[in-house]
């Protein structure tokens, strides 16, 4: 033990005589008084150059966000598909599952972003000839362009509609749940829940006029105005990180449902359950405690994996604060120190709520 | 003798022990129908997935083989001669891909390093190679040699780091890091389990920061400020500052997977080394570890792909690693644009070492999983 401290004094020590010899000081004033003096080329809030060092890195942070939320989302739902076909009886459907997540998961998540970046902005056309899907999304090398929904006056209404409805599934998921323990019928919950979460928010749309509207994509002088404009740096960092993890998710899925007893499933069958709710009443109840744990551990890898941003140029945390910020203000013991703590609480975060997730759906055992 | 023989309508059991089976359930048909059109679902799917295999695969060949080009000077004669893919690019660089700047007077010393490689990974993959406890020394002293062959010294021309590059780079960092992880992990996974709190905590802080902090902020930490926690004056190699934080990254998660392992260990065992007078050292070096080791060996050696995977982050910190060469080489005004071509060959690479490693592990978990503990 005193061996360790010394070890960390004499560590410190080092640093304040480095620090003396270069004549510089530690402190995090530098965020607040400098402006920053560098574009960012997404913003998610409003940002100009003349912005705090702090602020540019929140813009980078929200960036990170935004990759993270949609990659954990779309990696998910792949996954969940990947893992699923791999176990399909379709030998063809089960070998394609095979043969992709093999493919992809070998290769380095590196090489994918600067893969599928080079394919976006070397492969697909210049604006002037982008690929229309309709004529609301348009795929250049620029950047996507889809429609933006534009929310009006009474668009309160719709929000209202939609929690309303989500309320109403939820009651309805408790009533029927005490239904069926005392008397054993069973309600068709999922779409009586269905058609409250969609159908209010429909008749709000139709009873209260038009509260949305929808800007399209339109091109005027060199590029696209009006829309929602998703960079290629974006998409291609989204999409990456999404395969490459939903390569890893479906093997977790493929495990998890193999690890539940051949018998319970058979149990199940000789009961008269419909496979349908085999698989929802038995089998997914029992894999999803396999799955979570190696799942959080994915979602993890997912968030840290978008620090590679920087390889394209997306402006996400490392690059902004870990990056320019640190060479600008050569302030590189702060700047470290700041995103290394940054994403380690984004990690005990993101693991502390898995870990809640995965008590809730733990065998309790009597 | 009356008439023909007619099939019988019914087939009691046990009657009719040498009936073929029915038609269509065995053979290519039987095959077929089973696994591809057992249902009408799955009629309409295979038929749907063929259609767009084909399509798929016509195209890639044509862009892969049909359409490419592979004897050319510039992007530019490159499209004019073909519209698939131009190797042309990879076929004038390769040496590059493979050596980066490492004079070519000194790249026997390389190749033979490779080749001892294989020599010194033969004992410690296979536990049937022929004299294997003696092949073990030279496995052991590998490290120390092929440092030797490769950076010089002792008779040899010192070759200078920064000149290091291509797949050789990733072969240094990935097995350096593999190497020196594993030993570090150990220490690390015992001292999670230390009955001393101090060391208890000290590794649970340290594993957890290298779980918790993404690879590229820490080599980031390595390239920029490693300089500031040594005594003033003293600097050393960017190469060697990146395996130093790479092995440390690693070393984490060996230490993670140990982990498990050593839960997994009943405290039967422990117990009974406890009961029989043996050390602390004793039981875990003679009960604990080997059992630990052998349970975590499969998740031990997908963290070593992980590691694997994982240097190619070196080119974000100004290293030449294959990545790093393709960026050079796509800066060339020659060749700008074919990052496709050049990302997919390193893609290659990187698949043809991970899979058979990931190979190995599977069937590693096979030989193993005769053990009463895995049963």
């Amino acid at each position: 033990m005193a061996g360790f401290f010394a070890a960390i004094a004499w560590l410190i020590g080092n640093v304040m005589a480095n620090f003396a010899a270069l004549d510089k000081s530690f402190g995090f004033g530098f965020l607040w008084e400098l402006p920053a003096n560098y574009d960012i080329n997404q913003t998610l809030i409003d940002y100009n150059s003349q912005d705090t060092h702090a602020r540019a890195a929140l813009v980078g942070l929200i960036n990170t966000g935004l990759v993270a939320i949609l990659g954990i989302v779309i990696a998910t739902v792949l996954g969940f598909t990947l893992g699923a076909m791999r176990l399909s009886s379709n030998w063809l459907v089960a070998k394609f599952a095979y043969c992709f997540v093999e493919f992809t998961r070998n290769v380095p998540v590196l090489l994918h972003i600067l893969l599928w970046h080079g394919i976006i902005i070397h492969t697909l056309p210049h604006p002037r000839q982008a690929l229309g899907l309709g004529n609301s999304i348009f795929l250049s090398n620029r950047g996507f362009y889809i429609p933006r929904p534009v929310f009006e006056d009474g668009a309160w209404v719709l929000f209202a509609a939609f929690i309303v409805g989500i309320a109403i599934a939820v009651l309805v998921r408790r009533h029927a749940k005490t239904i069926r323990d005392t008397t054993g019928r069973s309600i068709p919950v999922f779409w009586i829940g269905a058609i409250a979460i969609i159908g209010l928010p429909a008749i709000a749309y139709v009873a209260a006029g038009t509260q949305v509207s929808f800007e399209l994509p339109a091109f005027r002088g060199f590029n696209y105005q009006g829309g929602l404009t998703l960079i290629p740096e974006l998409v291609a960092l989204t999409w990456a990180l999404s395969i490459y993890t939903a390569a890893f998710i479906a093997e977790n899925v493929r495990g998890g449902i193999l690890a539940v007893h051949k018998g319970q499933r058979e149990a199940a069958e000789s009961l008269g359950l419909r496979p349908n709710r085999v698989l929802t009443l038995v089998v997914l109840p029992q894999a999803l405690r396999v799955i979570i744990p190696p799942l959080t551990s994915q979602y993890l890898n997912l968030t840290k994996n978008s620090s590679l941003a920087i390889a394209i140029g997306y402006m996400d945390l490392v690059a902004t604060l870990g990056g320019i910020t640190l060479n600008q203000t050569g302030r590189e013991m702060e700047s470290m120190l700041l995103v290394m703590l940054i994403y380690l609480a984004i990690s005990l975060f993101i693991a502390s709520l898995m870990n809640w997730f995965n008590r809730s759906v733990r065998l309790i055992e009597r | 003798m009356t008439g023909p023989v007619t099939t019988p309508r019914s087939y009691p059991p046990g009657q009719y022990p040498n009936l073929p089976p029915p038609r269509g359930t065995t053979g290519l048909s039987g095959w077929l129908r089973a696994n591809l059109f057992s249902s009408t679902a799955n009629t309409i799917l295979t038929l749907v997935f063929t259609g767009l295999l084909v399509e798929f695969l016509m195209a890639a060949v044509d862009w892969f083989f049909l359409g490419s080009v592979i004897d050319a000077r510039s992007r530019v004669e490159c499209r004019q001669t073909g519209s698939g893919a131009c190797w042309a690019v990879i076929a004038i660089r390769v040496e590059q891909f493979t050596y980066g700047f490492y004079p070519l007077a000194e790249r026997w010393r390389p190749n033979f390093a490779f080749v001892l490689l294989f020599v010194a990974l033969a004992p410690v993959l296979f536990d049937r190679t022929p004299y294997r406890r003696q092949m073990m020394i030279f496995s052991l002293a590998y490290p120390f040699i092929a440092a030797w062959l490769i950076h010089g010294g002792l008779g040899l021309k010192i070759v200078d780091t920064h000149l290091y590059g291509g797949f050789l780079l990733t072969l240094i960092v990935g097995v350096t890091g593999i190497v020196a992880s594993l030993p570090l992990g150990i220490g690390l996974a015992l001292g999670r389990q230390s009955r001393l709190l101090s060391i208890r905590l000290i590794c649970i802080c340290f594993i957890e920061f290298m779980r918790g902090v993404p690879l590229i902020a820490l080599l980031f930490v390595a390239s920029t400020m490693l300089n500031y926690f040594l005594p003033p004056g003293t600097s050393f190699n960017l190469l060697v500052r990146v395996l130093i934080m790479v092995t440390l990254f690693a070393s984490a998660y060996v230490a993670e997977v140990l982990r498990g392992g050593l839960q997994a260990i009943p405290l039967g065992q422990i117990e009974a080394a406890d009961a029989l007078g043996l050390s602390y050292w004793k039981t875990t070096w003679l009960i604990t570890l080997p059992q630990a080791l052998k349970i975590s060996i499969p998740g031990i050696v997908n963290t070593f792909i992980a590691l694997y995977k994982d240097t190619t982050l070196v080119v974000i910190i100004g290293l030449l690693d294959p990545l790093g060469i393709g960026r050079a080489v796509l800066a060339d005004a020659k060749w700008t644009g074919l990052s496709t071509e050049i990302y997919l060959f390193c893609a290659l690479f990187f698949f043809v070492s991970c899979f058979a490693m990931s190979r190995y592990s599977l069937w590693l978990e096979k030989r193993l999983n005769t053990n009463y503990l895995s049963e």
